[in-house]
Protein backbone atom coordinates (compact mmCIF):
# COMPACT_ATOMS: atom_id res chain seq x y z
CA UNK A 1 0.00 0.00 0.00
CA UNK A 2 1.54 3.71 -0.60
CA UNK A 3 4.00 2.40 -2.95
CA UNK A 4 5.23 3.94 -6.35
CA UNK A 5 4.52 1.82 -9.35
CA UNK A 6 6.71 2.40 -12.55
CA UNK A 7 5.73 0.88 -15.66
CA UNK A 8 8.15 -0.45 -18.31
CA UNK A 9 7.25 -2.06 -21.59
CA UNK A 10 8.81 -4.75 -21.96
CA UNK A 11 9.75 -4.38 -25.75
CA UNK A 12 11.44 -0.75 -25.25
CA UNK A 13 14.28 -2.53 -23.20
CA UNK A 14 16.92 -0.49 -21.00
CA UNK A 15 16.35 2.42 -22.99
CA UNK A 16 16.84 6.57 -21.57
CA UNK A 17 13.26 6.58 -20.85
CA UNK A 18 13.22 3.57 -18.45
CA UNK A 19 15.86 4.94 -16.67
CA UNK A 20 14.20 8.20 -16.45
CA UNK A 21 10.94 6.67 -14.93
CA UNK A 22 12.58 4.66 -13.00
CA UNK A 23 14.84 7.69 -11.34
CA UNK A 24 11.81 10.06 -10.57
CA UNK A 25 10.12 7.05 -9.34
CA UNK A 26 12.82 6.37 -6.93
CA UNK A 27 13.19 10.01 -5.54
CA UNK A 28 9.51 9.77 -5.03
CA UNK A 29 9.29 6.55 -3.09
CA UNK A 30 12.06 7.65 -0.95
CA UNK A 31 10.36 10.98 0.05
CA UNK A 32 6.91 9.04 0.05
CA UNK A 33 9.44 6.75 2.38
CA UNK A 34 7.53 4.24 0.01
CA UNK A 35 8.66 0.85 -1.80
CA UNK A 36 9.57 1.49 -5.55
CA UNK A 37 8.06 -1.28 -7.84
CA UNK A 38 9.00 -1.89 -10.99
CA UNK A 39 6.09 -3.56 -13.37
CA UNK A 40 7.45 -5.00 -16.63
CA UNK A 41 5.11 -6.27 -19.61
CA UNK A 42 6.20 -8.59 -21.88
CA UNK A 43 8.61 -10.83 -22.65
CA UNK A 44 11.43 -10.89 -20.43
CA UNK A 45 14.14 -8.53 -21.61
CA UNK A 46 17.08 -9.83 -18.96
CA UNK A 47 19.19 -5.79 -19.21
CA UNK A 48 15.63 -4.11 -18.41
CA UNK A 49 15.13 -6.55 -15.55
CA UNK A 50 18.56 -6.34 -14.17
CA UNK A 51 18.96 -2.68 -15.02
CA UNK A 52 15.25 -1.70 -12.71
CA UNK A 53 16.27 -4.50 -10.02
CA UNK A 54 19.02 -2.19 -9.44
CA UNK A 55 17.31 0.46 -8.34
CA UNK A 56 13.71 -0.82 -7.71
CA UNK A 57 12.58 -2.68 -3.97
CA UNK A 58 10.82 -5.36 -6.87
CA UNK A 59 10.24 -6.10 -10.12
CA UNK A 60 7.49 -8.01 -11.26
CA UNK A 61 7.54 -9.15 -15.03
CA UNK A 62 4.14 -10.08 -16.50
CA UNK A 63 4.76 -12.48 -19.51
CA UNK A 64 1.83 -13.32 -21.12
CA UNK A 65 1.12 -14.39 -24.89
CA UNK A 66 -1.32 -11.71 -25.04
CA UNK A 67 1.67 -9.18 -23.99
CA UNK A 68 3.90 -10.14 -26.40
CA UNK A 69 2.74 -6.87 -28.85
CA UNK A 70 1.55 -3.73 -27.55
CA UNK A 71 -2.11 -3.68 -27.53
CA UNK A 72 -4.62 -1.02 -26.13
CA UNK A 73 -7.22 -2.74 -23.84
CA UNK A 74 -4.91 -5.75 -22.85
CA UNK A 75 -2.25 -3.99 -21.65
CA UNK A 76 -4.73 -1.74 -19.71
CA UNK A 77 -6.33 -4.89 -18.24
CA UNK A 78 -2.87 -5.84 -17.33
CA UNK A 79 -1.91 -3.06 -15.65
CA UNK A 80 -4.95 -2.74 -13.95
CA UNK A 81 -4.76 -6.31 -12.43
CA UNK A 82 -1.24 -5.83 -11.36
CA UNK A 83 -1.85 -2.41 -9.86
CA UNK A 84 -5.02 -2.84 -8.04
CA UNK A 85 -3.96 -5.04 -5.09
CA UNK A 86 -0.94 -3.04 -4.32
CA UNK A 87 -3.10 -0.04 -4.22
CA UNK A 88 -0.01 2.08 -5.03
CA UNK A 89 0.30 5.81 -3.95
CA UNK A 90 1.77 6.68 -7.80
CA UNK A 91 1.89 5.32 -11.07
CA UNK A 92 4.38 5.90 -13.07
CA UNK A 93 5.01 5.77 -17.01
CA UNK A 94 7.15 7.18 -19.80
CA UNK A 95 5.66 9.69 -22.52
CA UNK A 96 5.97 7.15 -25.33
CA UNK A 97 2.81 7.29 -27.78
CA UNK A 98 1.57 3.84 -25.81
CA UNK A 99 2.25 5.40 -22.16
CA UNK A 100 0.19 8.06 -22.98
CA UNK A 101 -2.86 6.36 -24.35
CA UNK A 102 -2.81 4.17 -21.25
CA UNK A 103 -2.41 7.03 -18.20
CA UNK A 104 -5.77 8.29 -18.13
CA UNK A 105 -7.50 5.49 -18.60
CA UNK A 106 -5.61 3.29 -15.76
CA UNK A 107 -6.40 6.09 -13.77
CA UNK A 108 -9.95 6.10 -14.38
CA UNK A 109 -10.22 2.12 -13.85
CA UNK A 110 -7.84 2.74 -10.46
CA UNK A 111 -9.97 5.64 -9.14
CA UNK A 112 -7.16 8.24 -9.22
CA UNK A 113 -6.30 11.46 -11.00
CA UNK A 114 -3.60 11.50 -13.82
CA UNK A 115 -1.82 14.24 -15.42
CA UNK A 116 1.08 13.77 -17.96
CA UNK A 117 3.96 15.43 -19.73
CA UNK A 118 5.36 15.98 -16.21
CA UNK A 119 8.70 18.00 -15.92
CA UNK A 120 8.57 17.21 -12.42
CA UNK A 121 6.62 15.74 -9.21
CA UNK A 122 6.63 16.09 -5.46
CA UNK A 123 5.04 15.32 -3.03
CA UNK A 124 2.68 18.11 -1.23
CA UNK A 125 1.16 17.44 1.92
CA UNK A 126 -1.69 14.83 0.98
CA UNK A 127 -1.21 15.48 -2.71
CA UNK A 128 1.62 14.74 -5.63
CA UNK A 129 2.22 18.21 -7.31
CA UNK A 130 3.00 17.63 -11.44
CA UNK A 131 4.98 20.21 -13.22
CA UNK A 132 3.99 20.75 -17.07
CA UNK A 133 3.83 23.49 -19.65
CA UNK A 134 0.32 24.31 -20.35
CA UNK A 135 -0.87 26.87 -22.98
CA UNK A 136 1.26 25.33 -25.69
CA UNK A 137 4.75 25.47 -23.59
CA UNK A 138 3.83 29.97 -22.58
CA UNK A 139 2.89 28.70 -19.04
CA UNK A 140 4.07 26.16 -16.23
CA UNK A 141 1.86 25.12 -14.08
CA UNK A 142 1.65 22.97 -10.96
CA UNK A 143 -1.14 20.39 -11.30
CA UNK A 144 -2.15 18.85 -7.85
CA UNK A 145 -3.65 15.49 -7.87
CA UNK A 146 -7.01 14.92 -6.19
CA UNK A 147 -7.47 11.51 -6.14
CA UNK A 148 -5.12 8.50 -5.72
CA UNK A 149 -2.98 7.33 -7.27
CA UNK A 150 -1.50 9.69 -8.66
CA UNK A 151 -1.17 8.09 -12.30
CA UNK A 152 1.62 10.43 -13.98
CA UNK A 153 3.26 10.29 -17.43
CA UNK A 154 6.96 11.91 -17.53
CA UNK A 155 9.37 13.69 -19.77
CA UNK A 156 11.20 10.55 -18.79
CA UNK A 157 14.61 11.17 -20.93
CA UNK A 158 14.88 14.58 -19.34
CA UNK A 159 14.69 12.64 -15.54
CA UNK A 160 18.17 11.58 -13.54
CA UNK A 161 18.30 7.84 -13.83
CA UNK A 162 18.95 6.68 -9.84
CA UNK A 163 22.05 5.67 -8.73
CA UNK A 164 22.45 1.56 -8.31
CA UNK A 165 25.63 1.95 -5.87
CA UNK A 166 25.35 0.87 -1.95
CA UNK A 167 21.55 -1.02 -2.39
CA UNK A 168 20.91 -4.32 -2.93
CA UNK A 169 18.92 -5.64 -5.47
CA UNK A 170 15.21 -5.66 -6.17
CA UNK A 171 13.80 -9.23 -5.66
CA UNK A 172 12.33 -9.94 -9.06
CA UNK A 173 8.50 -12.18 -9.34
CA UNK A 174 7.28 -13.55 -12.30
CA UNK A 175 3.73 -12.84 -11.76
CA UNK A 176 0.77 -14.10 -13.75
CA UNK A 177 -1.91 -12.35 -14.81
CA UNK A 178 -5.51 -13.73 -15.70
CA UNK A 179 -6.19 -12.29 -19.58
CA UNK A 180 -8.50 -12.58 -22.06
CA UNK A 181 -8.15 -11.86 -25.62
CA UNK A 182 -9.87 -8.32 -26.33
CA UNK A 183 -12.68 -9.07 -28.59
CA UNK A 184 -13.79 -5.71 -29.79
CA UNK A 185 -10.32 -4.42 -30.64
CA UNK A 186 -7.81 -5.86 -33.18
CA UNK A 187 -3.95 -5.08 -34.26
CA UNK A 188 -4.38 -5.38 -37.98
CA UNK A 189 -0.49 -4.66 -38.87
CA UNK A 190 2.52 -2.59 -37.48
CA UNK A 191 4.64 -0.29 -39.75
CA UNK A 192 7.89 1.05 -38.92
CA UNK A 193 8.89 4.01 -41.09
CA UNK A 194 12.74 2.92 -42.07
CA UNK A 195 15.01 5.44 -40.85
CA UNK A 196 18.65 4.93 -40.10
CA UNK A 197 21.02 5.25 -36.86
CA UNK A 198 19.36 6.10 -33.06
CA UNK A 199 15.97 7.07 -32.40
CA UNK A 200 15.04 10.69 -32.85
CA UNK A 201 14.31 10.55 -29.17
CA UNK A 202 18.08 9.80 -28.03
CA UNK A 203 19.87 11.49 -31.18
CA UNK A 204 22.23 13.79 -29.71
CA UNK A 205 22.57 15.53 -32.95
CA UNK A 206 19.78 17.03 -34.98
CA UNK A 207 18.97 18.55 -38.00
CA UNK A 208 15.07 19.60 -38.53
CA UNK A 209 13.41 21.54 -41.30
CA UNK A 210 10.38 24.06 -41.19
CA UNK A 211 7.61 25.78 -43.61
CA UNK A 212 9.85 28.16 -44.41
CA UNK A 213 12.00 25.42 -46.85
CA UNK A 214 9.05 25.63 -48.89
CA UNK A 215 8.52 22.00 -50.32
CA UNK A 216 10.05 18.38 -49.87
CA UNK A 217 12.89 18.91 -51.94
CA UNK A 218 15.01 20.92 -49.61
CA UNK A 219 14.30 18.45 -47.68
CA UNK A 220 17.18 16.41 -49.17
CA UNK A 221 19.55 18.73 -48.89
CA UNK A 222 19.01 18.69 -45.50
CA UNK A 223 19.19 15.08 -45.29
CA UNK A 224 22.79 15.54 -47.17
CA UNK A 225 23.71 18.09 -44.19
CA UNK A 226 22.20 15.56 -41.49
CA UNK A 227 24.91 12.69 -42.50
CA UNK A 228 27.97 15.02 -42.82
CA UNK A 229 26.61 15.82 -39.35
CA UNK A 230 26.12 12.75 -38.32
CA UNK A 231 22.55 13.85 -37.05
CA UNK A 232 19.54 12.57 -37.36
CA UNK A 233 16.38 14.71 -38.87
CA UNK A 234 13.02 15.98 -37.69
CA UNK A 235 10.75 18.63 -38.62
CA UNK A 236 8.04 21.18 -37.18
CA UNK A 237 4.61 20.20 -36.95
CA UNK A 238 3.90 22.51 -40.30
CA UNK A 239 6.35 21.00 -42.51
CA UNK A 240 4.21 17.56 -41.46
CA UNK A 241 1.24 18.51 -42.04
CA UNK A 242 1.98 19.62 -45.38
CA UNK A 243 2.95 16.35 -46.29
CA UNK A 244 6.81 16.96 -46.91
CA UNK A 245 7.75 14.57 -44.32
CA UNK A 246 6.42 11.78 -42.30
CA UNK A 247 4.63 12.60 -39.02
CA UNK A 248 6.68 10.80 -36.66
CA UNK A 249 9.51 13.27 -37.35
CA UNK A 250 7.88 15.98 -36.02
CA UNK A 251 8.80 17.50 -32.93
CA UNK A 252 7.15 19.70 -30.04
CA UNK A 253 4.13 20.04 -27.95
CA UNK A 254 2.26 17.28 -29.77
CA UNK A 255 5.33 15.62 -31.37
CA UNK A 256 8.52 14.07 -30.24
CA UNK A 257 10.35 15.26 -27.24
CA UNK A 258 13.77 15.67 -27.95
CA UNK A 259 17.54 16.19 -25.63
CA UNK A 260 20.05 16.48 -28.24
CA UNK A 261 23.58 18.15 -27.70
CA UNK A 262 23.10 20.30 -30.76
CA UNK A 263 19.29 21.30 -32.47
CA UNK A 264 20.08 22.87 -35.77
CA UNK A 265 16.41 24.62 -36.46
CA UNK A 266 16.27 25.64 -40.10
CA UNK A 267 13.62 27.29 -41.64
CA UNK A 268 11.55 27.30 -38.28
CA UNK A 269 9.99 30.07 -36.63
CA UNK A 270 10.15 28.67 -33.12
CA UNK A 271 6.35 28.85 -32.39
CA UNK A 272 6.46 28.29 -28.78
CA UNK A 273 4.57 24.52 -29.44
CA UNK A 274 7.86 23.91 -31.58
CA UNK A 275 9.81 25.00 -28.42
CA UNK A 276 7.78 22.81 -25.94
CA UNK A 277 9.85 19.51 -27.97
CA UNK A 278 13.06 21.09 -27.71
CA UNK A 279 13.33 22.72 -24.49
CA UNK A 280 15.55 19.84 -23.11
CA UNK A 281 18.01 20.64 -25.54
CA UNK A 282 22.11 21.58 -24.54
CA UNK A 283 22.70 23.90 -27.74
CA UNK A 284 19.96 25.52 -29.76
CA UNK A 285 20.71 26.97 -33.24
CA UNK A 286 19.00 28.42 -35.93
CA UNK A 287 18.99 29.37 -39.75
CA UNK A 288 16.57 32.06 -40.81
CA UNK A 289 16.38 34.65 -42.50
CA UNK A 290 14.15 36.81 -40.15
CA UNK A 291 15.92 38.28 -37.04
CA UNK A 292 13.14 38.64 -35.36
CA UNK A 293 12.23 35.10 -35.62
CA UNK A 294 11.47 33.74 -32.03
CA UNK A 295 13.43 30.50 -32.71
CA UNK A 296 16.64 32.95 -32.31
CA UNK A 297 15.61 33.83 -28.01
CA UNK A 298 16.09 29.93 -27.39
CA UNK A 299 19.26 30.03 -29.34
CA UNK A 300 22.92 30.24 -28.38
CA UNK A 301 23.70 31.60 -31.60
CA UNK A 302 22.26 31.73 -34.95
CA UNK A 303 22.60 32.45 -38.30
CA UNK A 304 20.18 35.30 -40.40
CA UNK A 305 20.00 34.86 -43.67
CA UNK A 306 18.07 32.19 -46.90
CA UNK A 307 18.44 28.82 -45.86
CA UNK A 308 19.11 28.37 -49.92
CA UNK A 309 22.30 30.58 -49.84
CA UNK A 310 23.63 28.51 -47.04
CA UNK A 311 22.66 25.17 -47.05
CA UNK A 312 25.15 23.88 -49.58
CA UNK A 313 28.12 25.52 -48.97
CA UNK A 314 27.87 24.80 -45.36
CA UNK A 315 27.88 21.21 -45.62
CA UNK A 316 31.32 21.28 -47.82
CA UNK A 317 32.83 23.41 -44.94
CA UNK A 318 31.67 21.14 -42.46
CA UNK A 319 33.06 18.35 -44.33
CA UNK A 320 36.05 19.44 -44.28
CA UNK A 321 36.26 20.43 -41.03
CA UNK A 322 35.93 16.80 -39.91
CA UNK B 1 -22.46 5.57 -39.47
CA UNK B 2 -23.53 8.33 -36.91
CA UNK B 3 -20.42 9.76 -35.60
CA UNK B 4 -20.45 12.04 -32.72
CA UNK B 5 -17.30 15.24 -32.95
CA UNK B 6 -16.34 16.64 -29.41
CA UNK B 7 -15.33 20.20 -29.72
CA UNK B 8 -13.92 22.58 -27.55
CA UNK B 9 -13.17 26.53 -27.79
CA UNK B 10 -10.04 27.87 -26.50
CA UNK B 11 -7.84 30.80 -26.19
CA UNK B 12 -5.86 30.89 -29.43
CA UNK B 13 -2.64 29.47 -29.23
CA UNK B 14 -1.32 31.07 -31.77
CA UNK B 15 -1.13 34.44 -29.20
CA UNK B 16 2.96 35.21 -29.59
CA UNK B 17 4.56 34.31 -26.09
CA UNK B 18 5.56 38.26 -25.60
CA UNK B 19 1.39 38.56 -25.82
CA UNK B 20 0.61 36.21 -23.43
CA UNK B 21 -0.39 37.03 -19.42
CA UNK B 22 -1.31 34.40 -16.61
CA UNK B 23 -3.51 36.00 -13.40
CA UNK B 24 -1.23 33.87 -11.37
CA UNK B 25 -3.74 34.74 -8.21
CA UNK B 26 -6.68 33.12 -10.42
CA UNK B 27 -4.36 30.41 -11.85
CA UNK B 28 -6.06 31.73 -15.26
CA UNK B 29 -4.88 32.72 -18.50
CA UNK B 30 -5.71 35.95 -19.38
CA UNK B 31 -8.09 36.75 -22.51
CA UNK B 32 -6.33 39.98 -22.97
CA UNK B 33 -7.14 40.69 -26.84
CA UNK B 34 -7.09 37.21 -28.12
CA UNK B 35 -9.64 35.51 -30.07
CA UNK B 36 -11.43 32.37 -28.77
CA UNK B 37 -11.08 29.45 -31.48
CA UNK B 38 -12.01 26.03 -31.71
CA UNK B 39 -8.88 24.13 -30.71
CA UNK B 40 -6.74 22.53 -33.87
CA UNK B 41 -6.57 18.66 -32.65
CA UNK B 42 -10.90 18.93 -32.92
CA UNK B 43 -10.79 20.49 -36.21
CA UNK B 44 -8.78 17.81 -37.28
CA UNK B 45 -11.16 15.23 -35.82
CA UNK B 46 -13.97 17.27 -37.18
CA UNK B 47 -12.15 17.09 -40.79
CA UNK B 48 -11.59 13.04 -40.16
CA UNK B 49 -15.11 13.05 -39.48
CA UNK B 50 -16.54 14.87 -42.92
CA UNK B 51 -14.41 12.81 -45.14
CA UNK B 52 -15.44 9.32 -43.64
CA UNK B 53 -18.93 10.37 -44.25
CA UNK B 54 -18.26 12.13 -47.69
CA UNK B 55 -17.14 8.61 -49.05
CA UNK B 56 -19.21 5.97 -46.81
CA UNK B 57 -22.29 8.45 -45.92
CA UNK B 58 -23.44 9.26 -42.20
CA UNK B 59 -24.50 11.42 -39.75
CA UNK B 60 -22.22 13.79 -37.70
CA UNK B 61 -22.94 15.71 -34.56
CA UNK B 62 -20.89 18.17 -33.12
CA UNK B 63 -20.66 18.32 -29.19
CA UNK B 64 -19.45 21.05 -26.41
CA UNK B 65 -19.07 21.59 -23.36
CA UNK B 66 -18.52 25.32 -22.70
CA UNK B 67 -19.93 28.70 -22.10
CA UNK B 68 -22.66 29.99 -24.00
CA UNK B 69 -19.88 31.75 -26.15
CA UNK B 70 -18.70 28.21 -27.57
CA UNK B 71 -21.94 28.25 -29.76
CA UNK B 72 -19.26 29.89 -32.33
CA UNK B 73 -17.59 27.23 -32.19
CA UNK B 74 -20.71 24.57 -33.08
CA UNK B 75 -21.99 27.19 -35.76
CA UNK B 76 -18.68 26.84 -37.42
CA UNK B 77 -18.51 22.79 -37.25
CA UNK B 78 -22.34 23.56 -38.52
CA UNK B 79 -20.73 25.53 -41.57
CA UNK B 80 -18.12 23.10 -42.07
CA UNK B 81 -21.71 20.84 -42.83
CA UNK B 82 -22.24 19.09 -39.51
CA UNK B 83 -25.50 18.16 -39.49
CA UNK B 84 -26.66 18.81 -35.75
CA UNK B 85 -24.88 20.55 -32.97
CA UNK B 86 -25.21 20.33 -29.04
CA UNK B 87 -23.96 22.60 -26.45
CA UNK B 88 -23.97 21.57 -22.63
CA UNK B 89 -23.38 24.99 -20.92
CA UNK B 90 -21.05 24.91 -18.24
CA UNK B 91 -20.26 28.50 -17.14
CA UNK B 92 -17.87 27.74 -14.17
CA UNK B 93 -14.24 29.83 -14.90
CA UNK B 94 -10.89 28.27 -15.18
CA UNK B 95 -9.38 25.17 -15.56
CA UNK B 96 -11.74 22.55 -17.05
CA UNK B 97 -11.64 19.50 -15.05
CA UNK B 98 -10.75 16.40 -17.69
CA UNK B 99 -12.74 13.63 -15.47
CA UNK B 100 -15.59 16.51 -15.13
CA UNK B 101 -16.10 17.33 -19.18
CA UNK B 102 -15.26 13.47 -19.69
CA UNK B 103 -18.88 13.26 -17.23
CA UNK B 104 -20.80 15.67 -18.84
CA UNK B 105 -19.83 14.86 -22.46
CA UNK B 106 -20.92 11.07 -21.44
CA UNK B 107 -24.25 12.10 -20.00
CA UNK B 108 -24.75 14.38 -23.37
CA UNK B 109 -23.66 11.76 -25.73
CA UNK B 110 -26.23 8.88 -23.96
CA UNK B 111 -28.49 11.79 -24.21
CA UNK B 112 -27.83 12.42 -27.76
CA UNK B 113 -29.09 8.63 -28.25
CA UNK B 114 -27.30 6.09 -30.64
CA UNK B 115 -24.02 6.79 -32.39
CA UNK B 116 -21.23 4.27 -33.25
CA UNK B 117 -17.96 6.48 -33.05
CA UNK B 118 -17.47 9.72 -31.12
CA UNK B 119 -14.41 11.29 -32.01
CA UNK B 120 -11.93 14.05 -30.09
CA UNK B 121 -8.80 15.47 -30.29
CA UNK B 122 -5.85 14.01 -29.39
CA UNK B 123 -5.59 17.50 -26.85
CA UNK B 124 -6.32 21.07 -26.29
CA UNK B 125 -4.04 23.94 -26.79
CA UNK B 126 -4.75 25.25 -23.68
CA UNK B 127 -4.47 22.76 -21.00
CA UNK B 128 -3.43 20.50 -23.58
CA UNK B 129 -4.02 17.36 -20.61
CA UNK B 130 -4.52 14.47 -23.54
CA UNK B 131 -7.23 12.88 -20.98
CA UNK B 132 -10.41 13.53 -22.17
CA UNK B 133 -10.63 10.70 -24.90
CA UNK B 134 -9.48 7.91 -22.41
CA UNK B 135 -11.88 9.01 -19.67
CA UNK B 136 -14.99 9.51 -22.02
CA UNK B 137 -14.08 5.80 -23.01
CA UNK B 138 -13.92 4.84 -19.69
CA UNK B 139 -17.41 6.60 -19.12
CA UNK B 140 -19.30 5.26 -22.02
CA UNK B 141 -17.24 1.39 -21.20
CA UNK B 142 -16.03 1.49 -24.68
CA UNK B 143 -12.74 0.80 -26.50
CA UNK B 144 -10.42 3.69 -27.48
CA UNK B 145 -7.63 4.48 -29.60
CA UNK B 146 -5.73 7.21 -29.47
CA UNK B 147 -3.20 9.16 -31.92
CA UNK B 148 -5.72 8.32 -35.03
CA UNK B 149 -5.18 10.10 -38.41
CA UNK B 150 -8.08 8.47 -40.66
CA UNK B 151 -11.12 5.90 -40.65
CA UNK B 152 -12.19 3.04 -42.64
CA UNK B 153 -15.31 1.18 -42.85
CA UNK B 154 -14.14 -2.79 -42.30
CA UNK B 155 -16.46 -6.04 -41.41
CA UNK B 156 -19.46 -5.08 -40.88
CA UNK B 157 -20.08 -3.16 -37.22
CA UNK B 158 -16.59 -1.99 -37.40
CA UNK B 159 -13.93 -0.35 -38.01
CA UNK B 160 -10.60 0.21 -39.44
CA UNK B 161 -8.61 3.18 -37.79
CA UNK B 162 -4.68 3.88 -38.88
CA UNK B 163 -3.19 5.65 -36.24
CA UNK B 164 0.35 6.74 -35.32
CA UNK B 165 2.92 5.79 -33.05
CA UNK B 166 6.40 6.92 -31.99
CA UNK B 167 8.15 4.91 -35.18
CA UNK B 168 5.57 4.65 -37.72
CA UNK B 169 2.04 4.24 -37.87
CA UNK B 170 -0.12 1.08 -37.05
CA UNK B 171 -3.77 -0.09 -38.17
CA UNK B 172 -6.46 -1.11 -35.59
CA UNK B 173 -9.69 -2.56 -36.29
CA UNK B 174 -12.36 -2.37 -33.67
CA UNK B 175 -16.24 -3.09 -33.43
CA UNK B 176 -18.41 -0.06 -32.40
CA UNK B 177 -19.16 2.00 -30.91
CA UNK B 178 -15.85 3.28 -29.86
CA UNK B 179 -13.80 5.99 -28.85
CA UNK B 180 -10.75 7.51 -31.22
CA UNK B 181 -8.98 10.69 -30.26
CA UNK B 182 -7.08 11.91 -33.39
CA UNK B 183 -4.11 13.62 -34.20
CA UNK B 184 -2.82 16.14 -36.91
CA UNK B 185 -2.00 14.46 -40.64
CA UNK B 186 -1.77 15.49 -44.21
CA UNK B 187 -4.78 14.18 -44.84
CA UNK B 188 -6.91 15.80 -41.95
CA UNK B 189 -5.55 19.73 -42.67
CA UNK B 190 -9.24 21.58 -41.75
CA UNK B 191 -10.91 22.70 -44.77
CA UNK B 192 -12.37 26.30 -45.53
CA UNK B 193 -16.23 26.44 -44.89
CA UNK B 194 -17.86 28.02 -47.93
CA UNK B 195 -20.01 31.22 -47.75
CA UNK B 196 -23.23 29.71 -48.89
CA UNK B 197 -22.42 27.42 -45.93
CA UNK B 198 -21.72 29.96 -43.38
CA UNK B 199 -25.01 31.39 -43.90
CA UNK B 200 -27.15 28.22 -43.58
CA UNK B 201 -25.32 27.09 -40.52
CA UNK B 202 -27.88 29.57 -38.58
CA UNK B 203 -30.62 27.57 -39.92
CA UNK B 204 -29.20 24.27 -38.46
CA UNK B 205 -30.43 22.51 -35.87
CA UNK B 206 -27.94 23.43 -32.04
CA UNK B 207 -29.43 22.31 -29.17
CA UNK B 208 -28.37 24.13 -25.77
CA UNK B 209 -28.45 21.81 -22.57
CA UNK B 210 -27.79 23.01 -18.83
CA UNK B 211 -25.91 20.92 -17.00
CA UNK B 212 -28.94 19.70 -15.01
CA UNK B 213 -30.28 18.79 -17.78
CA UNK B 214 -27.86 16.42 -19.06
CA UNK B 215 -27.89 15.07 -15.40
CA UNK B 216 -24.62 16.65 -13.70
CA UNK B 217 -24.28 18.16 -10.87
CA UNK B 218 -21.29 19.97 -10.24
CA UNK B 219 -21.20 20.66 -6.51
CA UNK B 220 -21.03 16.32 -6.15
CA UNK B 221 -18.98 15.78 -8.48
CA UNK B 222 -15.34 15.58 -6.73
CA UNK B 223 -12.42 17.26 -8.38
CA UNK B 224 -9.70 15.02 -10.28
CA UNK B 225 -6.93 17.90 -10.50
CA UNK B 226 -6.64 21.04 -9.13
CA UNK B 227 -4.23 23.90 -10.71
CA UNK B 228 -1.37 24.56 -7.50
CA UNK B 229 0.43 27.17 -9.38
CA UNK B 230 0.08 28.41 -12.95
CA UNK B 231 3.32 31.16 -13.87
CA UNK B 232 5.22 32.10 -16.84
CA UNK B 233 8.82 30.76 -16.96
CA UNK B 234 11.72 33.77 -17.74
CA UNK B 235 14.14 31.51 -19.36
CA UNK B 236 15.69 34.00 -22.51
CA UNK B 237 19.09 32.71 -24.28
CA UNK B 238 20.78 35.31 -25.24
CA UNK B 239 21.33 35.08 -29.03
CA UNK B 240 24.89 35.29 -30.72
CA UNK B 241 24.20 36.39 -34.10
CA UNK B 242 27.01 35.32 -36.37
CA UNK B 243 28.63 38.25 -38.19
CA UNK B 244 30.76 38.45 -40.97
CA UNK B 245 31.48 40.95 -43.87
CA UNK B 246 30.88 38.35 -46.64
CA UNK B 247 27.87 35.26 -46.73
CA UNK B 248 31.08 33.06 -46.78
CA UNK B 249 32.35 34.82 -43.82
CA UNK B 250 29.40 34.18 -41.97
CA UNK B 251 29.16 30.62 -43.30
CA UNK B 252 32.83 29.64 -42.56
CA UNK B 253 32.20 31.25 -38.58
CA UNK B 254 28.96 29.48 -38.42
CA UNK B 255 30.81 26.50 -39.39
CA UNK B 256 32.93 27.18 -36.72
CA UNK B 257 30.72 27.18 -34.07
CA UNK B 258 29.03 23.99 -35.19
CA UNK B 259 31.86 22.05 -35.24
CA UNK B 260 33.44 23.58 -31.60
CA UNK B 261 29.83 22.37 -30.39
CA UNK B 262 30.36 18.55 -32.11
CA UNK B 263 33.85 18.43 -31.19
CA UNK B 264 33.31 18.52 -27.76
CA UNK B 265 30.39 15.31 -27.84
C1 LIG C 1 -2.24 22.49 -29.84
C2 LIG C 1 -1.09 22.74 -30.76
C3 LIG C 1 -0.04 21.82 -30.81
C4 LIG C 1 1.04 22.04 -31.66
N1 LIG C 1 2.07 21.14 -31.66
C5 LIG C 1 3.17 21.41 -32.42
C6 LIG C 1 4.30 20.51 -32.41
O1 LIG C 1 4.30 19.48 -31.74
N2 LIG C 1 5.36 20.83 -33.18
C7 LIG C 1 5.41 21.97 -33.97
O2 LIG C 1 6.42 22.19 -34.64
N3 LIG C 1 4.36 22.80 -34.01
C8 LIG C 1 3.24 22.54 -33.26
N4 LIG C 1 2.17 23.39 -33.36
C9 LIG C 1 2.16 24.44 -34.41
C10 LIG C 1 2.95 25.69 -34.05
O3 LIG C 1 2.09 26.58 -33.36
C11 LIG C 1 3.45 26.40 -35.36
O4 LIG C 1 2.34 26.68 -36.17
C12 LIG C 1 4.46 25.57 -36.14
O5 LIG C 1 5.48 25.10 -35.30
C13 LIG C 1 5.06 26.42 -37.25
O6 LIG C 1 5.96 25.67 -38.02
P1 LIG C 1 7.18 26.37 -38.77
O7 LIG C 1 8.04 27.07 -37.81
O8 LIG C 1 7.81 25.34 -39.63
O9 LIG C 1 6.43 27.40 -39.75
P2 LIG C 1 6.32 28.97 -39.69
O10 LIG C 1 5.87 29.44 -38.39
O11 LIG C 1 5.57 29.34 -40.90
O12 LIG C 1 7.83 29.47 -39.83
C14 LIG C 1 8.59 29.40 -40.99
C15 LIG C 1 9.91 30.12 -40.72
O13 LIG C 1 10.75 29.96 -41.85
C16 LIG C 1 11.47 31.17 -42.07
N5 LIG C 1 11.84 31.20 -43.48
C17 LIG C 1 11.04 31.29 -44.56
N6 LIG C 1 11.75 31.22 -45.69
C18 LIG C 1 13.05 31.11 -45.33
C19 LIG C 1 14.26 31.01 -46.04
N7 LIG C 1 14.29 31.02 -47.37
N8 LIG C 1 15.41 30.90 -45.33
C20 LIG C 1 15.39 30.89 -43.98
N9 LIG C 1 14.26 30.97 -43.25
C21 LIG C 1 13.11 31.08 -43.92
C22 LIG C 1 10.51 32.25 -41.67
O14 LIG C 1 11.20 33.43 -41.32
C23 LIG C 1 9.78 31.62 -40.49
O15 LIG C 1 10.40 31.96 -39.28
C24 LIG C 1 1.07 23.18 -32.51
C25 LIG C 1 0.02 24.09 -32.46
C26 LIG C 1 -1.05 23.88 -31.60
C27 LIG C 1 -2.16 24.89 -31.58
Amino acid sequence: MGDVVCYLPAKAGWDRSAQGVLGAGRRLADSLGAKLRAVVLGPTDEALVQGAAAVSDSVAVADHPLLAEYHPETFLAALVAICKPLAPRAVLLGNDTYGQELAARLAHRLGGSAAGDAVGIAVAGDKLHVTRGVYGGKATAVIALVRSPGVVWLRARAMDPADPAGRAPGEVQKVTVDLAADPRVKVVSRHVEAKEGVKLEEARVIVSGGRGLGGPEPFKQLQELATTMGAQMAASRAACDAGWVPASWQVGQTGKKVAPELYLAIAISGASQHIMGIADSKVITAINRDPDAPIFKHCSFGLVEDYQKVIGPLREKLAKNG
Amino acid sequence: MNIIVCIKQILDPEIPARDFRVDSAKREAERGSANLVTNIFCENALETALQFREAHGGKITVVSVGPEGAEDVLRKALALTANEAVLVINDAPGLADPLFVARTLAAAIRKIGAFDAVLLGREAGDWGAGQTGGLLAEELGLPCISFAESLAPAAPGAVQVKRQTDSGWELLESTMPLVVTITNHEKNVPRIPKTRDVMQSYRKPLTKWTLADVGIDPASTAAYYEVAELSIPRKETQCEFIAGDTLEAKIDAFASRLTEVMRAL
